[in-house]
């Protein structure tokens, strides 16, 4: 995986995770095509297209596009479960995930996402273990403060 | 609201960012608090400086600067607190990427957090070096990696492995490193160790050959992996639908895909595992949908089985018929893919593919069209390509450029007859002409142009097509010229294959007149009707209407068009006499043979001196074959007729040929072959290099008597196995008191190389008296014949 952004109907950008080195205005103009290319995408159309050189796999769920391009030799369908599997772990971790759940806690999100994926590639397939790892982080993150 | 002077906390200022009404309103709050963000950075505040780095992000979130946040985040992550690292740590994920300058600084803290105990911290440094690390870091920290590869904790392997694969992907030589525990490491029971494993080792055999020599020895044991993640039961840990960890069986089904890529052994290794797996996969649901997706990317890539890979073909067939418009997308990409070297497994599911076109998804029916396209063939040529004319008049704008000149370039291939090429292509330009590509004119009228029974059909059909619609320039084009050509099939009588089409001279001048002067027409496309309209004037019976409109363009401001009119005005003018040869209808078109014009413009030419040169050959040839009954070749046959060039046509051509100048002088010495009364005939010979069997005589008579010399015939004649033209003669008066003499060239072939014998005879007045002389030729030079 290249890059995975998450957006909001109206275009707003709530997690962007790169994997690959660009500058700062590589990435904000590559952010901005995308979002407009994918908004105007309509509700019917497949979760597929092509983009530049690159794969883009999207799913909505609910008011957030996810958002993910991938390479030419990787899987679109598997890609669409690996999104399934990240809005699952946000939904176990903040019980019933929204969105005002990811802005207001956006270190979280990323927290989570890095447990799951490291470097673009799959790290854990269990869900359980995911979700074991950031309680744990969580809890030395806690257990210092009473330090 | 009223925003505060302090610092907010972060919920706060996430809060009042999002009650902002206006973009300026949001900015004035961010400002703000950036402002005292960089104080606290200032002050050096520790304890807080990790909520501050938070709101730095969130706000670098929504597109604003952070870059002084860059020292912050180093000083966090060499920070003992766990809450700084994970803030610090996230901050360079995000605000230190390769390219900025403090990267390096932070190779330090890594390494420190790579050795010592705490699996949090060790997890953070692990995942900053796999999403950030740039060549010189990995290089520097390879070997710290490579000893958490062996550590007991499930947790930091499985991240190490990962960050292994990110360290081959920036500095390649570090594969060296790496490849040495993966075996070892094949033999993990925890899934995320093992997945990290089969994805290094997919990197490292991309990467070298040497290594995926290497690791085919393991095809094997994977297939045994494979085949027990297939086979256990249901795992609520790791399956996803009822299919087991769908994300190791898709990682190594691609593994496997690269190993067992051209080569016989391995392939025959995973065959029976991947015919299980292909058939036994769950398919209700996306999980399992995928698995099936990537074993069908296996089978088709390594050197399987046929029957299994006809089953791979079945399976992209079923996927094709699938609700779920994903599983249609990735099927026909794949199809696409395999339609060269499987062509005729592909061709099954033809109907199929067709009923995609009717997709309402870009994607979708984009892709649909490509297949289509490279599914045609000379059997369903005719079916498909109705097909695709239905959906060019429905598909969206940018599609049609691409299906237009695919169904042009099938019927070029495929077309069973000529009509239906015309047709076919008569229909795309009326349906999509403003997207075809410019050559479609110019085939579309070399193929009327070829077909000779289809030209009544052409010119109706065109002329019905733009009588309806003169907006579209390719038909435009193409109908104007085929007007032009063929106007006169166009009033004549009834085609059996169109409707009856009651057509008036009027009408059809008036269509032109209408092109010519539309605001939709482009130059060219003027520049055709001009031309067509002149053509008529010689098809047509009435011309005064047509010579009405050139004359009014010779003052046209497109100055193309103004030549054009001058110039075919001049033609109505002064050379009138030669209209009708010029404006001649075109021989027939060789398909791909020379170009339409240069072949228009050689009639013409020739049309043009058939008219203006006269032809004096006629009489001589007659009085030749009198001449014949005195010169018997050395074999004493019989005569017959002479392989003379009776048609002056022919004569003319030749005459083309002949160089207009006098031959270059050469060493063959001339001839004095007559002399009577001041009367004297010389010849003189020339052999042009290059042609031997070719010789050229110049007859020279010359006077120096006191009375010209009129009437003047020369005729000569050549043994059989010889060929003899005679130009014309310069003249046929030699004036007296050595005027100007006459010459005539004799041109001789002569292939069999024999001996020259040359009979002349010679009629003419002279002194009041008509003189005939007829004598042989003596002393002929040898170098005239051998």
């Amino acid at each position: 995986m290249q890059f995975m952004l998450l957006f909001s109907r109206q275009g707003k950008l709530r997690l962007q995770k790169w994997y690959v080195p660009l500058s700062d205005k590589e990435k904000k103009k590559i952010t901005r095509e995308l979002v407009q290319t994918v908004l105007a995408r309509k509700p019917k159309m497949c979760s597929f297209l092509e983009w530049r050189d690159l794969k883009i796999v999207y799913k909505r769920y609910a008011s957030l596009y996810f958002c993910c391009a991938i390479e030419d030799q990787d899987n679109e369908l598997i890609t669409l479960e690996i999104i399934h599997r990240y809005v699952e772990l946000l939904d176990k971790y903040f019980g019933s995930v929204c969105e005002l759940d990811i802005i207001f806690n956006f270190e979280k999100a990323y927290f989570i996402l890095d447990e799951f994926l490291l470097g673009g590639e799959v790290q854990e397939t269990s869900k359980k273990n995911v979700l074991k790892a950031i309680e744990q982080a969580d809890l030395l993150q806690e257990f210092q403060k009473l330090l | 609201m009223v925003a505060s002077s302090s610092s907010l906390k972060l919920q706060d200022l996430i809060q009042e960012i999002r009650e902002a009404k206006t973009q300026a309103q949001e900015r004035e709050v961010i400002q703000k608090e950036c402002a005292h963000i960089r104080a606290s950075f200032r002050d050096g505040d520790p304890l807080h400086r990790h909520r501050q780095l938070t709101k730095l992000l969130y706000v670098h979130l929504l597109g604003y600067p952070a870059h002084f946040g860059q020292m912050e985040c180093l000083k966090l992550i060499a920070s003992p607190r766990f809450t700084d690292k994970r803030v610090g740590y996230l901050g360079a994920m995000l605000l230190l990427d390769e390219r900025q300058d403090a990267h390096l600084l932070i190779t330090n803290s890594i390494k420190n957090d790579l050795s010592q105990g705490i699996q949090a911290v060790q997890g953070l440094a692990l995942c900053t070096l796999s999403a950030t690390g740039s060549a010189e870091m990995c290089r520097d920290l390879a070997t710290e990696v490579e000893k958490l590869l062996l550590q007991p904790s499930a947790y930091v392997r499985k991240k190490a492995v990962l960050t292994a694969v990110h360290m081959i992907r920036k500095a390649p030589e570090l594969s060296d490193i790496f490849l040495p525990p993966c075996a070892q490491l094949l033999h993990e029971h925890h899934h995320g160790i093992l997945l990290g494993t089969i994805t290094l080792i997919t990197e490292l055999c991309e990467r070298s050959p040497a290594a995926l020599k290497h690791f085919r020895k393991m095809v094997p044991q994977l297939v045994h992996i494979l085949r027990t993640v297939v086979t256990t039961g249901y795992s609520k840990e790791h399956s996803i639908s009822g299919v087991s960890d769908p994300f190791l069986q898709v990682q190594i089904l691609r593994l496997l895909r690269i190993l067992g890529r051209n080569h016989e052994e391995s392939s025959e290794t995973m065959n029976d595992l991947l015919a299980q797996v292909a058939t036994n996969t769950d398919t209700s649901r996306n999980a399992g949908n995928a698995v099936l997706f990537e074993t069908v990317l296996t089978i088709m890539d390594i050197r399987s089985a046929a029957g299994l890979r006809v089953l791979a073909v079945n399976i992209l067939g079923r996927f094709l018929l699938n609700t779920d418009r994903n599983i249609r997308y990735v099927a026909l990409t794949s199809l696409l893919r395999l339609v060269q070297s499987d062509h005729s497994a592909v061709q099954r599911h033809r109907p199929t593919v067709v009923e995609c076109l009717r997709e309402p998804d870009g994607s979708l029916s984009r892709r649909a069209l490509e297949l289509s396209l490279a599914l045609v063939n000379s059997s369903n040529v005719q079916a498909m390509i109705q097909e695709l004319q239905g959906f060019l008049e429905s598909c969206p704008p940018d599609l049609q450029a691409d299906c237009a000149s695919g169904i042009l370039l099938a019927a070029e291939r495929f077309a069973p007859t000529k009509r239906w090429h015309i047709d076919t292509t008569l229909r795309v330009l009326t349906t999509a002409g403003t997207h075809v590509r410019d050559d479609a004119v110019a085939s579309l009228t070399q193929l009327i142009g070829g077909a000779q029974e289809l030209h009544a059909y052409s010119v109706r059909r065109l002329y019905s097509a733009l009588a309806e619609d003169i907006s579209q320039q390719p038909l435009v084009q193409a109908a104007t010229w085929c007007i032009g050509e063929y106007g006169d099939l166009l009033l004549e009588g009834s085609c059996e294959e169109t409707e009856p089409l009651q057509v008036e001279e009027e009408e059809v001048l008036a269509l032109l007149e209408r092109v010519l002067q539309s605001h939709m027409s482009l130059p060219a496309t003027r520049g055709y009707a001009l031309t067509a309209l002149v053509k008529l004037s010689t098809r047509l019976r009435g011309d005064n209407r047509i010579r009405q409109v050139v004359s009014i363009y010779r003052s046209c401001l497109d100055v193309e068009l103004q030549q054009r009119a001058v110039e075919y005005n001049t033609l109505f003018q002064k050379y009138d006499h030669m209209r009708a040869a010029i404006l001649e209808k075109i021989p027939l078109v060789e398909r791909g043979g020379s170009q339409v014009d240069e072949e228009a413009k050689e009639s013409k030419e020739t049309a043009q001196l058939s008219e203006a040169a006269p032809v004096p050959t006629e009489p001589q040839a007659s009085k030749l074959l009198d001449l014949l009954d005195l010169l018997d070749g050395p074999s004493g046959d019989a005569q017959h007729p002479r392989p003379l060039d009776p048609t002056p046509g022919s004569a003319l051509i030749h005459l083309l040929n002949l160089p207009c100048a006098p031959p270059p002088p050469a060493p063959i010495p001339n001839l004095k072959v007559f002399e009577r009364e001041g009367l004297q005939l010389d010849l003189s010979f020339v052999r042009p290099p290059g042609t031997p069997t070719l010789l050229l005589i110049t007859v020279t008579a010359t006077n120096t008597s006191g009375g010209d010399v009129t009437h003047f015939i020369c005729q000569a004649a050549v043994p059989k196995s010889f060929q003899l033209q005679l130009q014309a003669p310069s003249g046929d008066t030699v004036p007296a008191q050595g005027g100007l003499p006459m010459t005539q060239l004799l041109r001789i072939l002569n292939p069999k190389k024999a001996p020259l014998r040359l009979k002349l005879r010679l009629t003419y007045n002279h002194f009041g008296q008509s003189v005939q002389e007829i004598f042989e030729v003596n002393n002929l030079p040898v170098e005239a014949w051998q």
